[in-house]
């Protein structure tokens, strides 16, 4: 007797995501409304400074879920656990999409304020750039064939190189102040209107739910993934085995 | 309201990269869930989806 089919939904989705996705929507929203309509312009930036609304959030956010995928990484290294290791992956293709943000809105952003779209002696435009391409190698390696526990070990060991970039880019700007256009800390300098920095703070925590809710999708396709490689790997011994059960009979 | 052409192209380019980003997500999950086999699909719960 067979048991009956269990009413599981056939997507990643689940309450919590439902819940998640409708408090991005509702929070980017409000960042438009409050970004475009109640933020004032800035005595040097004017209306360029809105620009901050989108950029530093998806900095800080780089910042975060390549550190989840050094931690991952470590875990990886250190306990072999496939769930960290999942983490890892998930968290650095949704911090490549993050940090190619940075730079296009940095980039976007540089050229009303500092007349150009991309300087190289900028310190910390560089090193967010090399940070970008370091992950995008690290994506490469995980696409790469072969052996599982090889590419995860791979990986990880990119993974973990490249996070020693993150504090380097974070204090650039205070340890090489005279090669870079990047201002110092506005967060802390009280130079930013309220407003711009309420605003501020709610794209950080914005993009910090949808990447929990991309996290929660990614982790989940990785694990189908896995789950599906697994079945097909089970399905194969199977065949085989009752190929050789077959002709060992049959001999 | 100044520089308005670079805000329109920054937020877009952000909203649009997550948005479509996002939705790929979705559409991979849909794809991938209805080739695993139910026992499979671990974390799901009827409950927690109801």
């Amino acid at each position: 007797m067979t048991n009956p089919p269990l009413d599981l939904p056939a997507h990643t989705g689940s309450r919590t995501t439902r819940v998640l996705g409708a408090a991005v929507l509702v929070g980017v929203a409000t960042m438009i409304l409050l970004g475009f309509f109640v933020a004032p312009e800035d005595d040097l930036m004017a209306d360029s400074v809105r620009m901050i609304f989108v950029h530093v959030p998806s900095a800080i956010l780089t910042y975060v879920a390549f550190s989840v995928t050094a931690v991952g990484s470590v875990m990886w290294l250190w306990k072999r656990s496939v769930w960290w290791d999942i983490v890892a992956h998930s968290s650095a293709e949704i911090g490549v999409v993050f940090c190619g943000l940075t730079l296009v809105t940095g980039s976007i952003w540089g050229r009303p304020t500092w007349n150009t779209y991309w300087e190289w002696g900028d310190v910390r435009l560089v090193t967010t750039l090399i940070l970008f391409v370091m992950m995008i190698g690290y994506l490469a390696v995980r696409s790469m064939g072969g052996d599982e526990s090889a590419v995860a070990t791979r990986a990880a060991v990119v993974g973990v190189i490249a996070a020693i970039n993150i504090p380097i880019i974070n204090r650039s700007v205070e340890w090489w102040a005279d090669r870079t256009l990047h201002q110092q800390s506005s967060i802390t300098d009280g130079k930013l209107e309220d407003w711009t920095l309420f605003t501020m703070f709610l794209g950080i925590v914005v993009w910090g739910v949808f990447y929990t809710w991309s996290m929660t999708h990614r982790f989940r396709i990785a694990w189908l993934e896995r789950e599906l490689r697994d079945g097909d790997l089970d399905e194969a011994i199977a065949a085989r085995r009752a190929e050789a059960a077959a002709s060992g009979g049959a001999s | 309201m100044t520089h308005l052409g670079y805000l329109l192209a920054g937020w877009g380019i952000t909203l649009g990269a997550l948005g479509t980003y996002a939705f790929r997500l979705a559409v991979r999950g849909r794809s991938l869930a209805a080739r695993v086999p139910v026992e499979r699909r671990r974390w799901m719960t009827s409950e927690d989806d109801s």
